[in-house]
């Protein structure tokens, strides 16, 4: 049996791709319709990405549905995708209330997602499946990077003056190196969104590249807060600048705002991400985050990137869950799988 | 293949719905099914039964009974027996019977859904999520317009007892949209499902029983073409329903030409796909997936011709290309399957033959790499690219997943070649721009335009076509008038067949001797606007009643009317001009007759006598006014299916419509046919009364003093049933209004098959043109349009 090298969880796999992605810009980290990608180096704004933009909402709409409506996964299937989708997560904390000790218990469950017993049940023992990144506040990186030594686990850190994005610019460029030089694997970060509003696209594109060249070769994510951008329209204009200014993924949403990941936003996004990954060769990943909080999303949401870009991004390296509360669900539907006995909340250890 | 090795691989592995049920409720009729009449199941008079297949793997799922002449009898006795008490029910009964099919559909969903699936081979996906919900919202919706049958449809009757025919593409939901109406309108129904899909008709048949439907009120008869052509040959049959093939619906036009029954067709289409560079491409390709890929194709107002602007033709087809390669074919019962199976071995190689053919004219074949299920009958999706205009698989229906695209440069002349079919069923365009996608929309020939949507359908919106894609609307207030007629029609009577002469024979002796001759008056014909000689270059007398020599009036012949038609087609602008500039227009015509009332009347008056004359021009002048009044008055809809969007229902115009007029009524007949569809803006090429033509004369100068733009109105005299024949036979007559004996009705209708012209008649009967109640008003306008119903959902 051959696994993914990136599911080995050996070591370090993203920060090499990092490494070598430096010293060989030819790696494929991706790829489309057969074709090979490269990691997204940026490309300069064209604004006539952002003027072409056409999105119908309500066929948008109907194409979520149906697909949702159209794909599932039953028995084993679903179980592996269940696992696929641990793999995927960025298990995240994001409270004012976090402190230390409630970081190191969520990395300890990002190590061992799923309790043993179930693990020897489901004979997955060789996967050795574990959380893609943990996602927390900077002040917390060191005591995440402790606990997660040696686990393969990347640090995620939200950046940038995280939810609203608002403080001052020197401060948010600032925050990024703060947590780089912290250690962090990656950083997310939040785009200003009265840029979008404002249809001031340079702006947008000169702060994505700012925060881009921050970042140096730690992976940044870009959320975009499509819950306040609103529109889909919007939300794929954002999406381009983002991509062209060099986002590693583009991501929906902080968890904060009225609505968070919607599959037709999450469909409107993945469009932008293969029409730029057609266009220019490299590949951008995509982060849905807040509001997926049971296994059926989490399949309808890998269901989706299988559909619209392919495999390469059903794994890590291109797709991660931003979620809280997704993983208890989907320990209680392996376990179903695994007993054929519906399980309850409490028999699973929490973060 | 443990969990692991999918982890890796990330297949959709197989999601098969449990067939357990529908197996059981098989075997629970012992797989051998019967008919369903009055009630009760009842084996074929003839004894003789055929087998109902899975065209997913081949395998037999029952004998059903191949009904025949005598089953189709006795289905028709017991739904001619079970329908006074059904009409005289009263409506809020006959709302809860439909309100307990609704329900009882929505209690057995699944069982229907699995039996539809295994009978036709669709996606248990479509069935489950699309079809079935369909079924119910129809009885829903229709138990809401039995309820209000008398308020709303005052001075109505149903026809009767209805014979009803569909097609094996959307079984149960043809169904319903057939029986939903009927029943509603207070009609008792025999209803003939496909040969190649009779189970879920027959699940059907049981609940009605479950809901307690009196006995009779629905008959389903299984059989082949033969059970149907029984059951349209029948003659206590009041209404055929047909959905089908052009080639079924022209050879039931042709057998019920010499009988009253009502006729609605649902036929064939070859619905355009259009796709402007300003659209959301990726949406498009989607809607597409919708529109051709959707029940394998098989699909009547499936988007199967791809038109899309030069501009964006690469990226498109390669967008498309790429959803195809994603698209999921296999054993439909499967709920990640895309595309199941084709019906039948026989439509498996019609599709395979004309995508062949296509081939052979020049078309560039691509289909997805995919493994098909090695038993059963697939097609995989396909695209022909290099298609034009003139190849057989951008003209005739192939009804398979089978898009063929073609590219066109500006909006101008994607309506040409949108509307450059014989068939204008439905149609889909595509664009962000809301003046590009309406400025479309209103000029396709379809009875259903899309934008930015495909195939959404709902109970509440007329589905219907135009052209050889049929006549009459399933949904909504419209599709309900298919069901009924107003009682003063039905119950009008036969009109002799030899006209009896008027009595007016007072004045005709005391002609006084003229001292010198009279100028010779010389009645031309009027086409296009002209007074123009016939091309005969003969003419006919006309006489009074006591056969005193009236005038000349000029012979028309085959090619006047050919002449006539052309003008009329050219006029076509008069269905653009506002209705408030045609209703000026009318009113005008009315100023000028009111000034010339004398003098017409006079004349007239050699003919019909002075009392009837008199009458007759009196009452052509309020009749002028009423149509006038309604030319802005007669407004669509705006209705309110279940999505987030505007449907709004237009009324159009026919197009080109011939007109035999009534003989006993020269003027007012004339006006009472005419006008209506003027009003609505039809182009118009009249045949006047036979008796007195020279009425012409006096019309066309009313026509000339009124600013009517030539051609709208165009008038050929001579005789009847000679004219009738080439105006009937025209393929380029949209609709045909003939008002005469039974003979001539009969002959109108069975002469219009080429183009499936709309035929109204009055049946044979008297129609009593002195009484407005009778002779004008909505009843002739619903047949003066036809509805477009243009989807349009928003959002932003």
């Amino acid at each position: 049996m051959s696994i993914d090298h990136e599911f080995s969880n050996s070591g370090r796999p993203f920060a090499a791709d990092v490494a070598s992605r430096e010293q060989s810009p030819s790696t494929t980290i991706a790829t489309l319709s057969g074709r090979p990608l490269l990691s997204n180096s940026g490309i300069p704004l064209d604004l006539n990405w952002v003027r072409e933009v056409r999105v119908n909402t309500s066929a948008v709409e109907r194409r979520a549905q149906s697909q949702v409506a159209r794909r599932t996964v039953k028995k084993e299937w679903q179980a592996a995708w269940l696992l696929r989708a641990i793999s995927c997560m960025d298990l995240t904390t994001l409270s004012g209330d976090d402190t230390d000790e409630r970081v190191r218990r969520l990395c300890a469950k990002a190590r061992r997602p799923i309790q043993q017993d179930l693990v020897q049940k489901l004979g997955i023992e060789a996967l050795d499946v574990k959380v893609g990144a943990v996602c927390i506040y900077h002040s917390f990186i060191e005591t995440a990077l402790h606990a997660l030594e040696g686990s393969g686990i990347r640090v995620a850190a939200v950046s940038t003056g995280f939810p609203a994005g608002l403080s001052s610019f020197a401060e948010r460029v600032a925050e990024i190196r703060r947590s780089v030089e912290a250690g962090a694997d990656e950083i997310d970060v939040v785009i200003t969104r009265a840029h979008v509003f404002g249809g001031r696209w340079q702006a947008l594109y000169d702060e994505v590249a700012t925060f881009k060249h921050a970042c140096g070769t730690t992976h940044m994510k870009v959320i975009l807060g499509t819950g306040d951008l609103l529109t889909l329209r919007n939300v794929a204009r954002a999406s381009y600048v983002a991509m062209m200014a060099g986002a590693d993924f583009i991501k929906t949403s902080t968890g904060k705002e009225p609505t968070n990941a919607t599959l037709p936003v999450g469909l409107v996004m993945v469009r932008t991400i293969r029409d730029y990954a057609q266009q220019t060769g490299m590949a951008v990943g995509f982060k849905p985050a807040g509001g997926i909080r049971t296994a059926k999303q989490s399949i309808e949401w890998l269901a989706m990137m299988k559909e619209e870009l392919g495999p390469s991004w059903m794994r890590a390296k291109m797709f991660r869950f931003g979620a809280s509360g997704l993983l208890g669900d989907i320990e209680r539907q392996l376990e179903h799988y695994a007993t054929g006995r519906y399980s309850g909340e409490y028999r699973h250890p929490i973060a | 293949m443990s969990i692991a090795e999918k982890f890796v691989s990330m297949e959709y592995g197989p999601a098969p719905e449990d067939s357990k049920e529908a197996s059981a409720w098989l075997d629970h009729h012992g797989r051998r099914i019967g008919l369903f009449i009055n009630g009760a199941w009842q084996a074929p008079a003839a004894g003789q039964y055929f087998d109902t297949v899975d065209p997913s793997n081949g395998e037999k799922l029952a004998s059903v009974a191949q009904g025949g002449v005598a089953d189709v009898d006795a289905a028709v006795r017991a739904a001619r027996a079970a329908s006074p008490k059904w009409r005289s029910l009263g409506p809020h009964s006959r709302a809860r019977y439909l309100y307990a099919l609704a329900r009882l559909v929505q209690k057995h969903s699944r069982l229907l859904a699995v039996l539809e699936t295994m009978d036709n081979g669709k996606p248990i996906r479509e069935s489950r999520d699309i079809d079935i919900p369909l079924v119910a919202r129809h009885f829903y919706y229709h138990a809401g317009w039995a309820q209000l049958f008398e308020q709303e449809f005052a001075g109505y009757e149903p026809c009767g007892v209805v014979g009803q025919i569909i097609p094996w593409n959307f079984p149960l939901l043809m169904l319903a949209w057939k029986i939903a109406p009927a029943l509603a309108t207070g009609n008792t129904v025999v209803l003939k499902p496909a040969e190649f899909t009779p189970l879920s008709a027959l699940a059907f048949a049981e609940l009605c029983q479950e809901a307690g439907l009196p006995a009779g009120v629905v008959n389903i008869v299984t059989g082949d073409g033969s059970t149907g052509e029984a059951l349209v040959k029948h003659p206590d049959i009041d209404k055929i329903a047909f959905t089908g093939s052009t080639e079924v619906g022209r050879a039931i036009r042709s057998a019920t030409a010499a009988s009253h029954k009502r006729l609605s067709l649902e036929l064939g289409g070859k619905s355009p796909f259009i796709i402007f560079d300003d659209a959301d491409l990726d949406s498009a390709v989607e809607g597409l997936v919708d529109g051709i890929w959707f029940n394998q194709g098989q699909v009547c107002c499936a988007g199967s011709r791809l038109l899309m602007q030069e501009s964006i033709a690469e990226p498109l087809m390669s967008k498309i290309r790429d959803r195809m390669s994603s698209l999921r074919i296999g054993p439909p019962l499967d709920k990640a399957i895309d595309i199941g199976a084709i019906v039948a071995r026989v439509q498996l190689d019609r599709i395979e033959r004309m995508v062949a053919q296509g081939v052979a004219e020049g078309a560039t074949c691509w289909q997805p790499q995919v493994v098909l299920p090695s038993r059963g009958f697939y097609f995989p999706p396909t695209l022909l690219s290099n298609v034009h205009p003139t190849s057989i698989v951008a003209q005739q229906e192939i009804f398979g997943p089978v898009l063929a695209a073609m590219t066109f440069r500006t909006p101008k002349e994607a309506i040409e070649l949108a509307n450059n079919t014989v068939y204008g069923l439905a149609s889909c365009v595509w664009s962000e721009n809301v003046n590009v996608a309406l400025h479309v929309a209103a000029q396709l020939k379809a009875g259903v335009v899309w934008v930015n949507c495909t195939n959404l359908f709902d109970a509440a919106c007329g589905f219907g076509g135009y052209r050889e894609s049929g006549y009459g609307r399933e949904g909504g207030r419209e599709g309900l008038l298919e069901y009924m007629e107003p009682a003063w029609f039905k119950h009008a009577p036969a009109l002799p067949a030899a006209i009896a002469p008027a009595a007016s024979q007072a004045q005709a002796e005391e002609r006084p001797a003229a001292s010198s001759p009279a100028i010779d008056r010389t009645v031309k014909l009027f086409i296009g606007g002209k007074q123009v000689r016939p091309d005969s270059g003969y003419s006919m007398q006309v006489r009074s009643p006591d056969e005193r020599l009236l005038g000349e009036a000029p012979l028309g012949n085959r090619k006047d009317i050919r002449n006539a038609v052309e003008a009329a087609r050219k006029a076509e602008a008069w269905a653009k001009a506002t209705a408030h500039n045609r209703a000026q227009v009318l009113y005008y015509c009315a100023e000028n007759l009111a000034q010339r009332q004398a003098e017409i009347g006079q004349r007239l008056a050699s003919v019909v006598g002075e009392k009837q004359a008199a009458a007759e021009v009196e009452l052509g002048i309020q009749r002028i006014f009423s149509y006038a009044a309604w030319a802005d008055k007669f407004d669509g809809a705006v209705h309110n299916p279940p999505f987030r969007n505007i449907a709004i229902a237009m009324n159009e115009p026919i197009g080109t419509v011939g007109v035999i007029c009534p003989a006993e009524t020269p003027l007012l007949g004339f006006f009472s046919l005419v006008m209506p569809l003027l009003a609505m803006g039809n182009t118009v090429i009249a045949i006047p009364s036979e008796r007195y033509p020279l009425i012409t004369g006096d019309l066309y100068q009313l026509f000339e003093s009124s600013d009517l733009p030539g051609g709208s109105i165009n008038i050929v005299t001579g005789y009847a049933s000679h004219l009738l024949k080439t105006l009937a036979e025209h393929d380029d007559v949209d609709g045909l209004w003939c008002y005469g004996d039974e003979a001539t009705v009969a002959a109108a209708k069975a002469m219009s098959i080429g183009n499936l012209k709309q035929v109204w008649t009055n049946e044979g009967r008297a129609i009593d043109w002195f009484t407005p109640k009778v002779a004008e008003g909505r009843w002739y306008l619903e047949h003066a349009t036809q509805v477009k119903n243009i989807w349009v959902p928003y959002g932003e």
